[in-house]
């Protein structure tokens, strides 16, 4: 057994956590930066963040992720990273080019309370940033929220540093599509385009973490929102925000700056999500659903239906990111499937409030837990056990120890491809979901099925 | 006209010319920096080579492929150690970076043996634990990690904020060892110390001498009683290691600390001998354990099938038994002619190939023997965490400064063991061993052994990588996960050498068989064929189309 010291009995930790759910602030800062066109993430700490954070991007995406760090000593820890931070700068200017430094914080930047505002604008006065170049910032103290947290402050620092307004209203949406797969927020856009709506979405990671093998290496690829688009935000319609963990933030900012309305949405993962999703998309903007998008959408009910008894009463547990993990729960709820235990890293009241309306109608009580970890989700699994596990690539140690068909999704994914070529957002999206958990389900059952009732036809 | 390895040559004017050309993009002052830290090779009389700038300070804002003290003390050198229980004072980051990504295998004797290295153990803090101290939360982390699963120590690592706010880690465990009676220690790691994982893995394995060394003296059956240092067991290299040891009857007493468990650090100091793998993380615990304990080191390398010969003998050679010394030419003799026919067999398909290396503390150096066996040339190579003794030679020791950085890493004052000093050797035998040209406590470095105008990076940075690839086109490059996609993007070939890609294990004779076959399927890859679309490579239309 490979988690061979996880007891049954669950005793009370307020201290040990163990098998986390959730990882630090700026990993999702940086990802989140990596959705701006030519931008270079800084990692304003020391060396090991942002060695660590490439790291997982890059296992996760299986591309480039580039980012700078400010490469604290000893010294820049007692005497503030002032100092480094501008040569950083300095060199990445010189050096690698880019348009937008995005700097985000570290716990050993927090602590020491190095002003991240000051010292860009004393880079700027010194000469540091080219013109026409900018260098945006958002603080991200890794002992506060999770990875989730610190990709909504970096979506809020676009916000800060770029949104204007000119006092022109245009007929265009902002949309915030959350902690995402760059391959969901390709379909995001194909979706809203296909409504023929015209919007801005940001940060925006497709063209940048799913690229072509072109035989060159190239530092920014096209993909990302631009500085005209971010600066633009200010004079749109409204925005969306997908996601209320991840998304919600720069939306309210906008909204409190400049005045731009926002519609708060679950992920649109599973079909009443996504039902959500278009519908205020008709709503908001005005237009009719074409019938392309009402054909998947019926493809869809068609699979749920066709399917149906394999996913009847199945017990699932999953964990994850609140956005993921909320949306989820209502797919699962759609299918009458059952979840059953749900753990969160990410802090937050609210997630298990959310979880606990979701699944009043339930007969049972769902165990849900926020700044939970995986050795409680593993307990009680021990305790009542599950058909289908979903969650990051770190669930495949309770997957093989307890034998439980495993669903990855989430971040990270280390061990397997797809997720950034093929999206789990929207109906196609969903389709792809539910193609996964049958191919799980039915593999189990071909597995265990004895052999008189080894089937051809399911 | 098919090249060989031995005619790719470069004059030193080009590549002198290719190192300036690389120093004018940087600002004055980095490329006054960078300079010293790139070499064109020269070797002169007695193996003297040119000085490189190494174990300096990381240029802020260039993107380097270093990680911190941290990483390099509880992810590399207490990772692997299957029984701990290591908790990460910290926010929840550090710790979850750490957990897993490495592949140190390990290999619990029944379903009963300890192994927590499928554990993340965490104090998560928060900023209350920030504002307030973190020492309650960690003292009733260490409580709990105990109450739950009664290990036989509990080890703890400081991340950045612990250093600045103060939490005395080292007096929590102090106190829970006390209370618990079990061993309890501490690493003060912060990630800030130091200019790469080296200061960590410095800080690690001096907190192991101190607080682990030496705790049991049992002594163990075995003739010949080695100890294997800086050996990590990534994709399983330490088992294959263990294997062919096993077959010529030598017993590995610790491995630091690859597959290895608390008890094998307690006892490691019964050895006879210390075999030293990775100089870099670890050259310090083999001279501290020759002073303390009176166990002379040798440096070998089980990275390459001659290398791995070599080193049987040398080991044998050590011990001086004819009986070892046949049973060590017994398993070479049985073991290389497979190497020998894959050998060959990939030459037919690799000789002539070229390389580049920007790796670790020692692999740069060690695998440079694997691609001489195929028939390739290492065009390039570099560290991206050692200092001047792994590049230079340990002869120039005695010229290294020590700067403030390296100051800040403690240097333990070792003595006799009043007990336990024994010397393994009389001074007749070290006489007649010297004699033969057996050498002790050496280490030549990788510089002596690469060519003239072959170019020597330190820490490289990603525009030089660019610029190499540029310049060289190699057929491969090795380094690590965040350099692998970028250099496969420029449709050259990456091979990780820190985790393997999933490979491994590539040390010993069964790994040099791996690597060659894996070297092999990449260099000679089809996918380089399928950059461009038709469209791409025939762009122009000519006349209409005519469906017949």
């Amino acid at each position: 057994m490979l988690l061979r010291h996880t007891p049954k009995e669950i005793k009370e930790r307020s201290a040990l956590v163990i098998n986390p759910a959730k990882t630090c602030q700026p990993v999702g800062a940086m990802y989140a930066a990596l959705g701006i066109h030519a931008c270079m993430p800084h990692s304003h700490g020391s060396q090991g963040c942002c060695s660590y954070h490439r790291s997982a991007l890059t296992r996760h995406y299986k591309e480039p992720a580039m980012a700078t760090t400010s490469s604290f000593t000893e010294g820049s820890s007692v005497f503030g990273g002032q100092a480094n931070l501008i040569q950083a700068i300095d060199n990445i200017f010189t050096i690698y080019e880019p348009d937008i430094i995005a700097v985000h914080t570290t716990c050993l930047s927090e602590t020491i309370g190095d002003d991240i505002t000051q010292i860009g604008r004393k880079a700027k006065d010194d000469g540091k940033v080219p013109e026409g170049k900018y260098v945006i910032h958002c603080n991200t103290p890794s002992y506060v929220g999770s990875h989730v947290t610190g990709f909504a402050n970096m979506c809020k620092g676009m916000v800060d540093y770029f949104s204007e307004k000119t006092g022109e209203k245009k007929n265009v949406f902002n949309i915030i599509p959350g902690f995402v797969e760059p391959s969901d927020m390709e379909e995001i856009k194909r979706l809203v385009s296909a409504m023929g709506i015209e919007f801005i979405m940001f940060p925006d990671t497709s063209g940048v973490l799913n690229g072509p093998l072109t035989g060159h290496f190239s530092m920014y690829p096209e993909g990302g929102v631009t500085i005209e688009q971010l600066k633009a935000t200010g004079d749109s319609t409204g925005t969306l925000a997908l996601g209320d963990t991840a998304s919600s933030l720069a939306a309210k900012t906008l909204d409190t700056k400049f005045k731009v309305p926002c519609e708060i949405l679950d992920l649109p993962i599973g079909l009443s999500a996504t039902d959500a999703f278009i519908d205020t998309l008709r709503k908001v903007a005005g237009v009719p659903v074409p019938d392309s998008i009402t054909y998947e959408r019926g493809q869809m009910v068609d699979l749920i239906s066709d399917m149906h008894q394999y996913f009847y009463g199945k017990k699932v547990a999953l964990f994850g990111d609140p956005d993921q993990l909320v949306s989820l729960t209502r797919f699962l709820l759609d299918l009458d499937m059952k979840p059953v235990h749900i753990v969160t890293g990410t802090p937050g009241k609210k997630f298990e409030k959310t979880i606990q309306d979701l699944t009043a109608d339930l007969p049972y009580t769902v165990n849900v837990k926020e700044s939970g970890d995986m050795f409680l989700l593993h307990q009680w699994i021990k305790n009542e056990p599950v058909d289908l596990l979903i969650g990051n690539t770190y669930g495949k140690y309770i997957a093989r120890d307890e034998d439980i068909p495993f669903l990855r999704h989430g971040f990270p994914i280390l061990d397997r491809v797809g997720h950034s070529y093929f999206p789990t957002v929207g109906y196609k999206g969903g389709i792809r979901l539910l193609e996964k958990i049958l191919d799980l389900l039915l593999d189990r059952i071909d597995r265990d099925a004895k052999e008189e009732s080894f089937e051809l036809v399911l | 006209m098919e090249s060989t390895a031995e005619n790719i040559t470069y004059s030193k004017e080009s590549i002198e010319e290719l190192k300036q050309d690389i120093l004018k993009k940087y600002p004055t002052k980095v490329a006054r920096k960078r300079a010293k830290q790139i070499i064109i090779n020269k070797i002169d009389e007695g193996d003297a080579v040119p000085e490189i700038g190494a174990n300096t300070r990381t240029v802020p804002g260039i993107l380097t492929q270093r990680g911190c003290t941290y990483a390099g003390c509880k992810g590399v050198i207490l990772g692997p150690t299957r029984d701990l229980v290591n908790i990460v004072h910290g926010p929840i980051g550090c710790s979850f970076y750490a957990w897993l990504t490495r592949r140190n295998q390990t290999r619990p004797v029944d379903d009963n043996d300890e192994n927590f290295m499928t554990y993340c153990f965490s104090t998560d803090m928060q900023d209350s634990d920030i504002v307030f101290g973190g020492e309650g939360k960690l003292r009733q982390a260490v409580q709990e990690a105990y109450d739950l699963f009664h290990p036989k120590a509990i080890s703890i690592f400081a991340t950045c904020p612990v250093g600045l706010i103060g939490d005395d880690i080292h007096q929590v465990a102090r106190e829970m060892k006390e209370k618990l009676g079990i061993n309890v220690f501490a690493f003060s790691c912060e990630g800030y110390k130091g200019v790469s994982q080296s200061a960590g893995h410095h800080i690690a394995n001096n907190g192991i001498f101190k607080h682990v060394v030496g705790e049991d003296d049992t002594v163990k059956e075995g003739e010949y009683k080695i100890n294997l240092l800086g050996e990590y067991n990534i994709g399983g290299d330490g088992f294959e290691i263990d294997r062919i040891l096993e077959e010529c009857g030598i017993q590995v007493v610790s491995t630091f600390s690859g597959n290895s468990t608390y008890g094998q650090f307690a006892n490691c100091h019964t050895a006879d001998l210390n075999t030293v793998m990775c100089h870099r993380s670890i050259n310090y615990v083999a001279e501290m354990m020759e002073t303390k304990f009176g166990i002379p080191w040798i440096k070998i390398n089980f990275i390459g099938a001659k290398s791995t010969a070599k080193s049987l003998r040398k080991i044998a050679d050590y011990f001086g038994e004819q009986k070892l010394k046949d049973r060590v030419e017994e398993v070479i003799a049985r073991e290389m002619p497979e190497v020998e026919k894959v050998m060959m067999d990939v030459r037919s398909r690799c000789e002539g190939k070229t390389a580049m290396m920007f790796v670790g503390g020692s692999r740069a150096h060690h695998y440079q023997e694997l691609f001489n066996e195929m028939g390739m040339k290492t065009l390039s190579a570099g560290y991206e965490f050692a200092h001047r003794d792994d590049y230079e030679g340990r002869k120039v020791l005695p010229t290294i400064k020590i700067d403030a950085d390296s100051r800040n890493i403690e240097e333990l004052e070792v003595e006799q063991d009043p007990a336990r000093y024994k010397p393994r050797k009389t001074d007749e035998q070290m006489k007649a061993l010297a004699d033969q040209g057996y050498t002790f406590k050496d280490y030549k470095g990788m510089m002596p052994e690469m060519e003239a105008n072959s170019l020597v990076i330190d820490d490289i940075s990603h525009y030089e990588t660019e610029r190499l690839i540029e310049f060289y086109e190699p057929d491969i490059v090795c380094a690590g996960i965040k350099e692998k996609f970028v250099v496969q993007k420029s449709g050259v070939p990456m091979k990780q050498l820190h985790s393997y890609d999933s490979g491994g294990p590539y040390a010993g004779f069964r790994g040099a068989v791996n690597f060659y076959k894996e070297i092999d399927r990449m260099v000679n890859s089809k996918v380089k064929t399928y950059l461009k679309a038709p469209w791409q490579k025939n762009p122009e239309l000519s006349g209409h189309y005519v469906w017949e």
